[in-house]
């Protein structure tokens, strides 16, 4: 199979790789630059929204209330205002994310065994900051009014244990801490190879009709099959080195768990790939210019990484749009690229979606060869 | 010998057939030029020779194998230069010949003392390093042709080979392509230089005197033209007519006169209204004019009475030998003509 003929297209790939270092930049540093800006930027951990305060009681029990809310790293008490009015202002100039009202009779309501009400006000303008912000101040509001309950009780001679009646364990499995950057960084590898390979064998091959050395090429002994493996084998060599170069940097900068052998990973990984060279090999037989050929694949990629769990959750989607996540392979392979570094899933476990991909590969690569052949004629 | 011979191509696009019905032969040792208008169909005639396309009918044998029953073989025989050829830019010069040898099949231990003699041919063997992209335009073309000389055809098709070349280079290279069609290399020596176009491995067929390679070449120029040993003239998809340049030019004989003076314009609608007139073309500061045969000399003698009857000034009016030129604008009104009744 690897006749003299494939090496020498194969090589010559490798010099024309070599010498233009745009392309050559492209393929080795955008995958370490979209690591990091997403292994870090890519998060929903909430640290610090700034947060107006309206004290109208100013006296002990409030101040235990700021303490409390204070100690949770989640507000940053940065503002302390004297009117309601003031807080809205902050909040539209984006100052502050969220203000707290307390009333002016809160610390004799919570001494007196009364029963008080502060108000939170919350920017609604980012949803994501906001519902977490928004369990948070619950959550801490709620521990601090059992606190004060406790106290009120052992002051009444109510004898009270230290437990609590229920007691919520939670355990997180695969990611303890929840980190998002184990979420994103084995999804950044399924991008990198449905990415660098789509583009670059679509254009590498449309540059070869755009400068009429395709032509040169036809009419060599040199077969279809031969061109086209010898045009993307290349390409599938470069995808897999940038998929150990996320993993390793993913694992010793990040942390991001391996659980699974790196044969597994490679193995499966290649059935993906075989995908996204189909579909780069498909839009070089549609498009007449690298440029129509980049702007395919765009096409293709933005609905792709929006619809495949890269970012939001399948299950959070609309029905019809889970429908349309079906025919994306790199759904299949998020799924299967997250299962095996995290959770260190036996290949058996994730038969369908190998299933899947191995459906996929073989429909497409028929598609693109059968087109790229015609293409030829 | 016959090293290529097409038969009755024929080759439609959707509703349009850019090539129709044509049929052609190359013999070993002869160039042959195909001229005719943008969109006559030659580079569609050329890329179905060289295998780049299929013909829906017809058939094409090139050094004795068809190109539509065994293109593998057919296509070993030719060196083919397209129009918008070019080369790997990121490649050296040499590195660019290996490719092409190499996916050509030239062992390993071959190719490169290949290269070098045949970049010796043309020219660059100093530049062998240098990247493709780097190169001039004349340059490139003469790349193009070694890479299309590497695996030694017996025949090479060039589609218009010297587009956008200044007149030296283009000069350079029909003198590259004259040395290849020659039967013994002018400047004799061991050089495995004869080699070059010698048809099969080690110089077997340089013996008996069947040597050089047989040449087809579209051009748009007619000082090329006539270099060619055959001429054919395209329009629409036909060869509508074939010869030695020398033939083509004597079917015009004494029919072209030439005429310079002032005005030129008034001088060109004088002669135009003459009936025996059958064309007038300005070429810079003189006008060709075709006439009926056997009507020169009354065209010179009517024109020179009612020149001097309106006060224009005749320098020189004499009937000139024609060019090919000549020949083909009037073969392509002709064929309009036809066109139109």
């Amino acid at each position: 199979m690897l006749n003299s003929r494939l090496l020498s297209l194969i090589r010559k790939e490798f010099i024309q790789i070599w010498r233009d270092p745009r392309t050559l930049m492209l393929i080795l540093f955008i995958p370490i630059m979209q690591l990091f800006l997403l292994g870090y930027a890519a998060t929903n951990n909430i640290r610090n929204l700034p947060m107006a305060v309206f004290d109208q009681d100013r006296g002990p029990a409030a101040r235990a209330l700021l303490a409390a809310y204070r100690a949770a790293d989640y507000f940053d008490i940065a503002f302390d205002v004297d009117s309601e009015a003031q807080i809205r202002e902050l909040i539209e100039a984006g100052d502050a994310r969220l203000g707290l009202i307390i009333p002016p009779n809160y610390s004799a309501e919570i001494g007196g065994n009364g029963s008080a009400k502060v108000v939170f006000v919350f920017d609604g303008s980012d949803p994501t900051a906001t519902s977490t912000a928004l369990a948070a101040a619950q959550q801490i509001g709620w521990q601090h009014a059992t606190e004060i309950q406790q106290q009120r009780l052992s002051r009444a001679g109510v004898p009270i244990s230290g437990e609590m009646p229920l007691e919520i364990r939670t355990q997180v499995w695969y990611n303890p801490d929840l980190v998002d950057a184990y979420f994103m960084i084995p999804a950044i590898i399924g991008m990198i190879l449905f990415a660098i390979t789509s583009i670059l064998t679509a254009t590498t091959i449309v540059r070869e009709r755009e400068r009429g050395t395709m032509e040169q090429l036809i009419v060599t002994p040199i077969r279809p099959w031969e061109l086209v493996v010898g045009k993307l084998l290349p390409y599938v060599i470069l995808a897999l080195t940038n998929t150990v170069e996320v993993l390793v940097i993913g694992s010793w900068w990040f942390g991001v768990p391996v659980r699974s052998e790196m044969w597994v990973i490679m193995l499966l990984s290649s059935l993906f790939l075989v995908t996204s060279l189909s579909i780069g090999l498909l839009a070089s037989t549609i498009a007449n210019t690298q440029q129509e050929a980049m702007l395919t694949v765009w096409m293709l990629l933005l609905p792709t990484i929006f619809l495949s769990g890269f970012f939001f959750p399948l299950e959070a989607m609309p029905l019809v749009l889970r429908w349309v996540s079906y025919v994306l392979p790199l759904r299949y392979y998020l799924v299967i690229i997250r299962s095996l570094l995290l959770k260190g899933t036996s290949v058996s476990a994730l038969q369908n979606e190998v299933i899947a991909l191995v459906i996929f590969g073989i429909v497409l690569m028929t598609a693109a060869a059968m087109r790229f052949r015609k293409r030829l004629d | 010998m016959k090293l290529i011979h097409a038969t009755n191509l024929t080759k439609t696009f959707g509703g349009t057939t850019a090539v129709d019905d044509l049929s052609l032969q190359v013999r070993a040792g002869e160039i042959y030029g195909l001229v005719g208008p943008d969109g006559a169909g030659k580079t569609t005639t050329i890329r179905l020779l060289c295998g780049a396309l299929r013909p829906d009918r017809g058939d094409i044998m090139v050094g004795g194998h068809s190109m539509i029953r065994d293109p593998d073989r057919a296509r070993e025989q030719i060196g083919y230069l397209s129009q918008r050829f070019s080369l790997y830019g990121e490649l050296t010069v040499l590195e660019n010949l290996r490719f092409f040898a190499e996916v050509r099949g030239i062992p390993r231990s071959e190719w490169h003392d290949r290269a070098m003699e045949i970049l010796e041919f043309v020219g660059l063997a100093d530049f062998a390093n240098r990247r493709a992209g780097q190169l001039s335009g004349g340059m490139k073309q003469k790349l193009g042709l070694a890479t299309a000389l590497v695996h030694r055809p017996r025949v090479l098709l060039l589609d218009e080979p010297t587009g956008g070349v200044d007149p030296v280079t283009r000069q350079d290279f029909w003198q590259l392509i004259i040395k290849l069609v020659a039967p013994s290399p002018p400047t004799p020596g061991p050089s495995l230089l004869s080699q070059i176009g010698r048809g099969g491995r080690g110089g077997e067929a340089g013996e008996g005197g069947e040597g050089g390679v047989a040449v087809l070449v579209s051009t748009p120029y007619m000082d090329e033209a006539v270099r060619c040993t055959y001429v054919g003239f395209m329009c629409e998809g036909r060869l509508v007519v074939e010869d030695k340049p020398a033939t083509l030019r004597r079917r015009l004989e004494e029919r072209i006169v030439e005429l310079r003076g002032e005005s030129l314009t008034k001088l060109r609608a004088l002669a135009g209204a003459d009936e025996n007139v059958e064309s007038v073309q300005t070429f810079g500061d003189r006008l060709h004019l075709r006439v009926r045969e056997g009507s020169s000399g009354a065209v010179i003698g009517n024109l020179k009475k009612s020149a001097r009857q309106q006060g224009l000034e005749i320098h020189k009016i004499e009937t000139i030998p024609p060019g090919l030129e000549d020949v083909f604008i009037a073969l392509l009104e002709t064929s309009n003509v036809e066109r139109e009744t």
